[in-house]
């Protein structure tokens, strides 16, 4: 098997550089590679473009970037809960796309199929259609959308192998997947890291022809964004 | 006129048997707790799963199972997980029966504007464009009127809108309307103890009574 394995974060990360484009796995706060963010804002690059339906929260996911000024576009579907973002938004520091969050996904996945663009009706007669091409199928209209070109993707997942094979957890499979097939160079910490044959393959979300490096990181925080129970 | 608890249990009424329903963030998210027990229904959360269950108990959080809210939650037993692709893959291939969520302003036609005001910190639309474009039924939890006392069910909308000509049912504090294809709000209930004055002067589109319009009913 082909060995994707490095020794850490700052490895897996060493050829990012200021003005590159990363997409970034996780929904909120749930399934973020939170190593690798933590490994971006030491290294300190800037420039950054970061595709990622979130931007995190004021300290913690992206949000660690944005304090640091190391974003210089976000693209993403919801950029609530993060005062740092909304400041330098305002004051013209940062420029945001906002992108229907189904439009993000399917960006992502037609770049890891090979796909130029897709058809999608999500912001047909919004503002988000202006200067785009409609197309009428069946009667109904939709807009092109092409695929995200990026750099780098960083995703999280909970076990991976040497092989770059990712099994995901619960919920956090989110982006992560898609993103994973989409860059050009793809990044996964995981959890979890055996050798290959340890992984049953009936239970692989992304097989590791994908991944390019894959790393174990420690000490996950996993930070609820709501944490929310019942009696 | 209904508090938030009571629109979400009027809309509760509108779930069919052995459907499945997309719950947005506020008055929808409460519609769960008011399912009659001969109703079977699966919940989808947008982040990717199927067969949302209730809060968990402090021992049972786990900060890997969110829901679209990014509150903690649990599965019940058949839940199925997915990724953010196939989520949206399920909204637009319409195997999602029924959409629930809130609005700003609702035309008359059925357009939508729940995402942006100009002029204030834009959070962005989340998968409200993609739902509203694709869902096969939308019933929006709304006020009647915004603070200012003004109508939020319009001839036409004001704010950016989120998609256009979808949604089919409002229940508001004052009343339940359907959107006709012609379009038009056609009053169906009315709150108990309120008129049809006071629906007619909290409307500012075009509202089509006809014939005696019935109370709503709760059990």
């Amino acid at each position: 098997m082909i060995n994707k394995k490095v020794a850490n974060a700052e490895d897996a990360i060493s050829d990012i550089k200021d003005g590159d484009t990363i997409m970034l796995g996780g929904f909120g706060l749930c399934g973020i590679p939170e190593k690798c963010i933590a490994a971006l804002v030491r290294k300190g690059i800037k420039n950054l473009t970061c595709i990622s339906n979130n931007a995190g929260v004021d300290d913690f996911g992206i949000g660690l970037m944005l304090q640091q000024k190391q974003v210089k576009k976000m693209v993403s579907s919801y950029v609530g809960e993060n005062a740092e973002f909304e400041r330098q938004l305002l004051s013209g520091e940062l420029d945001v796309e906002l992108i229907p969050q189904g439009t993000l996904a399917f960006r992502c996945m037609a770049a890891g199929y090979g796909m130029p663009a897709i058809y999608t009706p999500a912001g047909i007669g919004t503002e988000v259609a202006i200067g785009k091409e409609v197309r009428n199928f069946n009667g109904k209209d939709y807009l092109l959308e092409k695929a995200f070109e990026a750099n780098f993707a960083i995703v999280k997942a909970w076990k991976g192998d040497t092989a770059g094979n990712l099994i995901f957890k619960a919920t956090s499979r989110n982006f992560n997947t898609v993103m994973a097939m989409a860059g050009k160079i793809t990044i996964a910490e995981v959890e979890e890291l055996v050798e290959p044959g340890e992984l049953d393959p009936n239970h692989i979300h992304v097989p590791g022809v994908y991944i390019h490096r894959i790393f174990k990181g420690s000490d996950y925080e996993k930070r609820i964004e709501k944490k929310t129970t019942s009696v | 006129m209904l508090d938030k608890e009571a629109i979400a249990k009027r809309i509760a009424q509108e779930i069919q048997n052995n459907s499945y329903v997309n719950l947005g963030i506020g008055i929808p998210t409460l519609v769960a707790n008011y399912i009659p027990n001969n109703i079977n229904v699966c919940f989808q959360s947008e982040n990717g799963l199927l067969g949302m269950g209730p809060f968990p108990k402090e021992s049972e959080v786990d900060p890997d199972l969110i829901n679209a809210g990014k509150q903690t939650i649990t599965m019940l037993p058949g839940a199925a997980l997915f990724d953010s692709a196939m989520s949206f893959g399920m909204i637009h291939a319409q195997k999602i029966d029924l959409t629930i969520l809130g609005a700003m302003e609702v035309s008359e036609n059925g357009d939508i504007a729940n995402w942006k005001i100009p002029g204030k910190m834009v959070k962005g639309m989340g998968g409200a464009m993609d739902l509203v474009a694709s869902a096969k039924n939308i019933i929006v939890a709304m006020q009647h009127v915004n603070k200012a006392g003004e109508s939020k069910l319009l001839p036409a909308c004001t704010l950016p809108l989120t998609g256009i000509r979808c949604v089919k049912k409002i229940v508001t504090e004052l009343a339940v309307l359907s959107i006709l294809p012609e379009g038009g709000f056609k009053l169906l209930e009315r709150a108990p103890g309120v008129s049809v004055e006071t629906i007619k002067k909290a409307t500012l589109g075009k509202l089509i009574i006809e014939g005696e319009i019935p109370e709503m009913a709760f059990d």
